[in-house]
């Protein structure tokens, strides 16, 4: 019978030949992941069910990364939580303060993951290691408890909606058009239930011709389309991200020629244009050129979307030898320690800093309005970010505009949303 | 089982951030976290619940993070039952994991006004609006779910596997 690669994981780790989506399964798994925030509900629920060890001291993952540098006492709290078990516990993936970064990145740069995984974990971003070609989803707190327990998780088979994105110039995408546009504009064409326990396979030459980073910030924002798990199915891209990092065999798996999508969408991205989702729902999405006026209080570039060292040079590139307009905060934020030192050593912080951009440690806290950034009301953001619910950066009464990060950089400098190419640079960074 | 309870009426794509915002998740603590639930789209809401109340609401309910805050947030402000005309996944799987019962709707509910008084009996599907006696039909919760409500929640249910 033929099969996705998503059926074809999920069948491999039930022990099972085949499955059908619809079909109700428990699975190992291979990677079990918690933060400062989902964590301490898991450890709760681990210990009031008398759990003694974790099923494995390699696979379970603890980064404290939401509201860290600890920004209070119960946050400060909620970490010494997952200290104490991570140690008492002999837990291998602790990231303390200054080895942690934003979880989705820091797990993939750590070889954490790899194709042919079943990973989940307590945030609803785990969705984002689709991109090495791993089954990941995102679960709740008693999901992680039951799962350090056991070694195990339930599953319903999702069905499968396949993507298939062209570009006549042999994949490639216009200038400062990225990933952060494509799964965009995907949630502005099918909403934000329109994969609603979907499985979301990415195919076509736009993506084949695509970095890594991209294809995590596409894998990244499935949840913002209802989906379970997004995917793309390895090749050489892959391989070579994956083999300098993961230290283990893993298995490549793809979707049989026959497999059987639910849908199949196929959209020509050639003359696809930077796009905005405007308040209060990702799928409101704009184009740069239809937006209007739109003055701006405060521009971030980061998160678990866009986070990664391509971002920071495509925002550093915008911003190199600009101000930052003197109307607008400017916040960027690295995903992890990596890119940080990356960041150092190729003097985009510097240009950041100069532009007169703040430039953090990492953390998520803008993203979430948790904390280095949050909006009074009537406030307005643009943020790499992948929400821009009601109050999710702050107030209530504030807004959050969704781009990607030359768009928020060339904000940041306007004022107001717009592009690189009304500051009148030519040619986009990759 | 049946559930009686005032009906609290939302609309489409209530998410995780309006059921329980991002800021007060620096603690787990149930009393803290109900004295906040949908704070994001209705303030004092937990002055208004009495304990058994259900929600009804639109699609995508719970959409966004996987914070099993927001189920949680719900119980411990006294929420019973959350009927929808759809639920995001992993709201949907906390909810169960925890032992909040959901309901998915297909009928029209949008007739369902706040306030009315409520009759549901889980087992059928069956819901009654008290004051007028009209019935709408829930799909039937599936049978695993059914399974982890009447152990308590998924720990429960693992513990009897296990054992």
């Amino acid at each position: 019978m033929e099969m996705t690669i998503t059926e074809k994981i999920l069948a491999l780790h039930a022990g099972l030949d085949h499955v059908e989506p619809g079909e109700l399964i428990m699975a190992k798994v291979d990677l079990a992941l918690g933060n400062d925030v989902t964590a301490p509900i898991a450890i709760d629920e681990f210990r009031r069910h008398n759990g003694k060890d974790v099923f494995d001291r390699q696979k379970v993952v603890l980064v404290p990364d939401h509201f860290t540098p600890n920004k209070d006492i119960k946050s400060a709290i909620q970490c010494k939580i997952l200290r104490d078990f991570a140690k008492e516990k002999g837990i291998e993936n602790y990231f303390e303060v200054g080895a942690a970064g934003i979880e989705h990145a820091l797990l993939p740069e750590s070889g954490l993951v790899a194709p042919g995984d079943l990973i989940i974990g307590a945030d609803s971003h785990t969705c984002t290691y689709g991109a090495v070609g791993a089954f990941s989803t995102g679960v709740g707190s008693t999901d992680l408890a039951a799962a350090m327990m056991s070694g195990k998780a339930w599953f319903k088979v999702p069905q499968t909606i396949k993507f298939v994105y062209h570009s006549s110039s042999n994949g490639r995408l216009k200038d400062w058009v990225y990933g952060k546009d494509v799964i965009l504009y995907t949630i502005g064409q099918i909403g934000v239930d329109g994969a609603l326990y979907k499985a979301m396979e990415f195919t076509g030459d736009v993506i084949d011709a695509m970095n890594m980073s991209g294809r995590f910030t596409i894998c990244n924002m499935v949840i913002e389309a209802g989906g379970k798990n997004g995917v793309v199915i390895p090749d050489t891209t892959t391989s070579n991200y994956v083999n300098q990092r993961v230290k283990r065999p893993y298995t490549v798996f793809a979707s049989d020629k026959g497999a059987r999508y639910e849908n199949i969408y196929e959209y020509d991205l050639t003359n696809l244009k930077p796009q905005v989702a405007f308040p209060h729902l990702p799928e409101n999405t704009r184009n740069i050129d239809e937006v209007g006026r739109i003055d701006i209080d405060q521009a971030f570039v980061g998160s678990c979307t866009n986070g990664w060292i391509e971002d920071l040079r495509i925002a550093a590139s915008v911003i190199r030898g600009r101000k930052v307009n003197t109307n607008v905060r400017m916040i960027v934020i690295p995903a992890t320690r990596k890119i940080y030192q990356q960041a150092l050593k190729e003097g985009l912080i510097e240009a950041f800093v100069e532009a007169g951009a703040v430039f953090s440690t990492p953390t998520c806290g803008p993203c979430l309005g948790g904390h280095m950034g949050v909006l009074a009301p009537g406030e307005r953001a643009v943020a790499t970010t992948n929400r821009n619910f009601k109050g999710r950066m702050g107030d209530l009464r504030s807004e959050v505009y969704l781009a990607n990060p030359a768009i928020v950089a060339a904000s940041a400098v306007l004022g107001r949303i717009g592009s690189p190419e009304e500051l009148g640079i030519e040619g986009g960074v990759a | 089982m049946i559930i009686r309870g005032n009906a609290h009426v939302f609309g489409n794509d209530i998410d995780t951030d309006v059921i329980i915002p991002a800021r007060y998740l620096n603690t787990y603590d149930h009393d803290e976290l109900a004295k906040h639930a949908m704070e994001g789209i209705e303030s004092d809401f937990y002055k208004k619940v009495t304990k058994g109340d259900v929600i009804v609401a639109g699609s995508n309910f719970g959409s966004g993070s996987s914070r099993e805050h927001a189920p949680i947030a719900l119980m411990a402000v006294g929420i019973s039952l959350v009927i929808a005309r759809s639920f995001a996944r992993i709201f949907y799987r906390n909810a169960f994991n925890i032992g909040l019962p959901l309901l998915e709707v297909s009928e029209d509910i949008d007739s369902i006004k706040s306030g009315t008084p409520l009759e549901v009996n889980l087992d059928t599907g069956l819901i009654k609006e008290l004051l007028t006696n009209r019935v709408y039909k829930a799909k039937s919760v599936p049978q695993f779910m059914q399974e982890l409500l009447s152990a308590g929640g998924l720990m429960n249910y693992m513990e009897k596997k296990i054992k």
